[in-house]
């Protein structure tokens, strides 16, 4: 299958991309790392008439940690931060990046771009809101910082300007007792998750101080649980808080019927998977080493 | 009439081979080595980034090359199937998977071996879980697998003693 016919752009630095998105107008689109758009194009659901290319961006993917921040690039692959040391600090990022898609989706989707198509099913906006994420753009009027929770407007649709774009997502570092973990319900490897739930908590001794509970794949946006975090938030992380935020889960959410799974069968998902995600958060929030993994059907 | 799309021109390097080539922007990495380079190792078979026959090396990591363009492979080195046998010597991962039986109607194995081709070269020994995890993105319609997952224990195995 061939992409309709369009010109190609390859842009040297960001900030010539933001120009050239300005000067192209409304039918240009940026390629990052293209595990979505590409697909799309193939089957002509987009049909952009003009393609900006990002990958010969140079010093646009990386991860760093610098003053309680963790930043990263926005072109760095889903691969780099599955691989990257200073990005597992936080597990829940280990936890998203290794498990989206397959091997290969994973060498070349970008973070960046998973962000600004804001899919519905997409899993990093679904991990990052449990954080304090900001989101650092750039277009011709200049850079802004927009937190992620006002940067997803709705399904496929950001605050982003036209000819604006992603340079970085910037991660405040999760504070001593903390723990997260992210987990999704998958029908095979290369699909996106039937549901997924992410959790952040922060304890003291055995009182949550923080809790964050954000569910995926479930509504047009991310769905955050906040009757669940605050059945968290102030007690003991036990059987009957954690039912409570599962209960929480399972009326906050108002999914479709669709070839994944029933709505009913959705919520009882998340509901389960606020419990596991729970119940590792907590056990990482202690300072144990879980290892992670999705669940496949 | 419709407004003329412009070239563009790109160099890739595959299986050693320096090739140049001028693409129409919306020929797809796996178009420009089938059609273009005559390299028919690499199959497609979803279209769609499914299924992973179309799976090829670049600069080291697997990718989809029917979910890329070509001139996203500009300046890049790809290594295809027709790239793993040496002198007609086939490859350890080739062998593995004919010793194995990892193979039936053959169509989803080069996308396969070149999944397994990432994972022997940065683990050496890899755990179970860690070659179903390597392959989670080739789908095989024959095997149900096991001989797969076999063939790439016993390359991983030969590679390290070799």
């Amino acid at each position: 299958m061939y992409p309709r016919s369009f010109h190609y752009h390859r842009a040297k630095s960001l900030k010539e991309a933001a120009t050239m998105l300005s000067q192209l107008g409304e039918e240009a689109k940026l390629l990052a790392g293209g595990q979505s758009l590409i697909p799309l194009m193939k089957l002509r659901f987009a049909n952009p008439a003009h393609l900006v290319d990002l990958n010969f961006v140079p010093d646009a993917a990386y991860v760093k940690d610098e003053a309680g921040k963790l930043r990263l690039g926005a072109l760095t692959r889903h691969a780099e931060i599955e691989h990257s040391t200073i990005a597992s600090q936080a597990s829940i990022l280990h936890d998203c990046a290794a498990g989206i898609a397959d091997v290969q989706i994973r060498n070349r989707g970008t973070i960046g771009g998973s962000l600004a198509e804001a899919d519905p099913s997409g899993d990093w906006a679904t991990v990052l809101l449990t954080q304090d994420t900001e989101i650092q753009c750039l277009g011709p009027a200049g850079e802004r910082k927009i937190p992620l929770s006002e940067f997803i407007r709705d399904a496929y649709t950001t605050a982003l300007e036209h000819d604006e774009l992603i340079t970085e997502v910037v991660i405040q570092k999760p504070g001593t007792g903390s723990g997260g973990a992210y987990v999704a319900f998958k029908r095979s490897a290369p699909v996106y998750p039937t549901a997924s739930a992410a959790v952040q908590l922060q304890v003291d001794g055995d009182i949550c101080r923080q809790a964050a509970i954000v569910l995926g794949c479930v509504g047009l946006t991310p769905v955050r649980v906040t009757e669940g975090e605050a059945a968290l938030r102030g007690h003991k992380v036990d059987g009957k808080s954690i039912t409570a935020a599962m209960e929480a889960a399972h009326a906050a959410v108002d999914p479709q019927t669709d070839m994944r799974g029933s709505a009913e069968y959705k919520r009882a998902l998340v509901s389960a998977l606020v419990k596991r995600a729970t119940e590792i958060a907590l056990r990482r929030a202690k300072g144990e080493r879980v290892e992670v993994s999705h669940i496949y059907a | 009439m419709p407004e003329a799309i412009e070239k563009v021109p790109i160099r890739v390097t595959v299986n050693g081979k320096a090739y140049s080539a001028s693409v129409e922007p919306r020929m797809l990495l796996v178009e420009l080595l089938r059609e273009e380079f005559d390299l028919t190792g690499t199959h497609v078979g979803c279209d769609t980034s499914y299924c992973g026959a179309c799976t090829v090396l670049m600069n080291g990591a697997a990718v989809k090359s029917c979910t890329m363009l070509a001139a996203q492979a500009d300046g890049a080195e790809i290594l295809t199937v027709e790239g793993l046998e040496k002198n007609g010597t086939l490859h350890p991962i080739q062998k593995a998977f004919g010793d194995s039986y990892g193979l039936q109607c053959g169509y989803c194995t080069p996308g396969l071996m070149l999944a397994a081709f990432q994972l022997v070269s940065r683990n050496q020994e890899p755990s179970e879980t860690e070659i179903r995890k390597a392959i989670a993105g080739n789908t095989c319609r024959c095997t149900g697998y096991q001989n797969v997952f076999k063939a790439i224990q016993l390359a991983a195995h030969n590679l390290k003693g070799a």
